[in-house]
């Protein structure tokens, strides 16, 4: 056990993978030394493995994506690095025409073993190309999964099940943990979480607060504030959204009868519609109230700060909708 | 190196080409005759005409070695030695298909034969190429790759990215563009202004060979060379390899977009029964070898139809199988 932040514990995780696999290879914009990428997750990894497992590339991300796809179908198992999500606009063909169903087209002969690492969202002021959380795009796409840790041991372990993985895994680095999540004991060596199994990051009884990534740290805040009102709620961090742990969900919801869903992601068409409606499909005749959706607005992410903040969940508002539910 | 180039192709090498060739004619005919006569739904891409490329690929690549190709590709997955059974399957879309009918006439693959990616997007092959170029790198295997792709794929943004990387990377990879003249039903001038394919590659500092994509002989050693450059570490080769596609770009559609004049003038110039008089008169192959190599395919072609069209087509309980890996719990 050592206490990591959670760019350090995504940087262990690639260790770890580099020195355990040798199919196990990295590509991405400025990842190799002195640097390691822009947000510094993979220092120190070429100069430990070499340039030739630790890839710069040119700015291509459909270069990279499908290098990386590939790769994959030969047998290695390639871990891809866009910079910030946004840029999937540019490469979206390799990864969701090709990559994602690859397996399927071919009748189960091929697989992709590939993972897809990005940061994602708002509050750094990066404006409206630099900020978006687009989970929604990957979901609706069969044969990717997409996975979001919440902290650096979730991190590690998630990232670590994802390049073991037989499938395309896009992993989601919510730009703001890498500077803002409290450092936690994390394992040594290739200790996995797996995926498709949700975390109760809090247990309650009134209202069951839903979502992942950053934002469990939103639900975490609210379900504080409501304590100190005598509402106790329960957190869901999900931690992938492809496989979902439904069961884990339904069972919480079940208990408290109302649920509402948190994401920085747009509302509309979000993940939270969905998760809204597998809810109500399952359990409508025990609900006390309709599940209820906290999101980022339906605008693009804005520049300036108040624009911006504006734009994002807050723990505030995810507590008067819970309040507004159980009153 | 020099003196490989200076090899002129076996008498076996040649009568290879020739059956590649008679096999791609013949099953091309299969199936513009049964979809003609509504003896079979799906849509196709005829390669007749570009078959010439795909013989020499044939001949040259090592059964190791990987090709990835586009929707108009049933030219080249035959080449690369896919069973025809298997083949023709899965484009009927039967259970017994190489993709078990999963893929269909744009998505076949086929790994056994190499032939590992068949794409239904412009340019997209390109990028993906590159990747089991870098794994035979990263592995110190001289596993060649090249990719087919048509001269409307170099427009695309993929084209680009996916030469500069495979530049700078000194990928083992070799760049096909079928050159047909048209992207869909533009033809090329209106697409570019370089007078060639092949001067792109100066764009990305890689070797180039503009070749006649009609010519078995002169493909032979254009993509002999480029095999040779790649597993000796030389990196990519683009090659233009022009030719013409005698039936526009769906079977079935209006060709008006095609001058009729310059269609006649390049069926009139037919590579495959040139290619035979050719191996008679220059290479004194006899009559009787390419008659019995004919007969051997067409038994092959009409065995093949008889298999896929008497093939089940597959149980809707396998739409849900072969998205992810399965889980066992």
């Amino acid at each position: 056990m050592a206490v990591m932040g959670f760019a350090e514990a995504i940087n262990s995780a690639l260790d770890v993978a580099l020195a355990s696999d040798p199919n196990v290879f990295l590509l991405g914009e400025d990842i190799s030394d002195p640097g390691g990428g822009v947000y510094n997750i993979t220092k120190g990894l070429s100069t430990k493995y070499g340039e030739h497992r630790v890839r710069d590339t040119p700015i291509s991300e459909s270069a990279i994506i499908g290098a990386a796809t590939g790769a994959a179908l030969a047998g290695k198992r390639p871990v891809a690095e866009i910079m910030i999500m946004d840029f999937l606009g540019v490469c979206l063909d390799q990864l969701a025409n090709h990559a994602a169903k690859l397996r399927y087209m071919t009748g189960g002969q091929a697989h992709v073993p590939l993972v897809v690492r990005m940061s994602a969202g708002a509050g750094v002021q990066f404006g409206a190309q630099h900020s978006e959380f687009l989970e929604a795009w990957l979901i609706h796409t069969p044969g990717l999964k997409v996975v979001m840790p919440s902290t650096p041991a979730e991190a590690k372990g998630l990232l670590l099940s994802a390049i073991f993985d037989d499938d395309p895994v896009v992993f989601i680095e919510p730009t703001l943990l890498y500077f803002g999540a409290a450092k936690e004991e994390v394992p040594d060596g290739d200790v996995r979480v797996p995926l498709g199994r949700a975390n109760i990051a809090r247990e309650g009884s009134n209202i069951t607060l839903i979502s992942y990534g950053l934002h469990v740290h939103t639900c975490l805040a609210a379900a504080a504030q409501l304590s100190a009102l005598g509402v106790d709620a329960e957190v869901i961090d999900l931690r992938s959204l492809v496989p979902l742990d439904i069961e884990t969900v339904l069972a919480s919801v079940s208990k408290t009868r109302r649920a509402v869903v948190v994401h920085e992601a747009v509302g509309r068409s979000g993940f939270g519609a969905e998760l809204s409606s597998l809810i109500h499909e399952a359990l409508f005749k025990e609900l006390a109230q309709p599940v209820r959706r906290v999101t980022g607005a339906d605008t693009p992410v804005p520049f300036a700060k108040p624009l911006e903040t504006a734009f994002i969940p807050t723990a505030d508002t995810v507590a008067t909708v819970a309040c507004q539910m159980c009153s | 190196m020099a003196f490989r180039h200076m090899t002129e192709p076996s008498i076996d090498d040649l009568t290879t080409m020739y059956e590649i060739q008679a096999r791609i004619v013949a099953t091309d005919e299969q199936f513009r005759q049964r979809v003609g006569r509504g003896q079979a739904t799906l849509i196709y891409y005829s390669p007749r005409g570009q078959e010439s490329i795909s013989a020499a690929l044939g001949a040259r690549l090592r059964p190791q070695d990987y090709l990835v190709t586009t929707y108009r590709g049933l030219h080249d997955q035959i080449a690369k030695g896919i069973p025809l059974r298997a083949l023709v399957a899965e484009y009927l879309g039967r259970t017994t298909g190489t993709c078990s009918g999963k893929g269909g006439p744009m998505h076949v693959t086929h790994a056994e034969s190499g032939v590992m990616v068949t794409t239904g997007i412009v340019g997209g092959g390109l990028p993906i190429a590159n990747g089991f170029g870098l794994a035979a790198l990263l592995d110190g295997s001289d596993r060649v790759t090249a990719v087919c792709f048509g001269d409307g794929a170099t427009n695309t943004g993929a084209f680009h990215e996916a030469l500069n990387l495979a530049a700078v990377w000194d990928l083992p990879v070799i760049f096909v563009c079928q050159n047909n003249g048209y992207g869909e039903h533009t033809p090329i001038a209106r697409s570019m202004r370089v007078r060639s394919v092949a001067e792109r590659a100066g764009a990305y500092g890689i070797a180039s060979a503009g070749v006649d994509g009609n010519d078995s002989v002169a493909m032979w050693h254009a993509i002999g060379a480029a095999c040779d450059r790649a597993r000796d570490g030389g990196g990519p080769t683009l090659i233009d390899a022009l030719t013409y596609r005698f039936h526009g770009h769906i079977l079935g559609e209006d060709l008006a977009y095609q001058p009729a004049d310059e269609r006649a003038a390049a069926i009139a110039a037919d590579p495959f029964p040139a290619y035979r008089a050719r191996l008679i008169a220059e290479y004194e192959i006899s009559d009787t070898v390419l008659d019995d190599i004919d007969r051997r395919v067409a038994a092959d072609v009409d065995d093949a139809f008889r298999y896929a069209l008497a093939s089940p087509e597959p149980d809707v309980s396998s739409l849900y199988t072969d998205v992810v890996a399965e889980v066992t719990v």
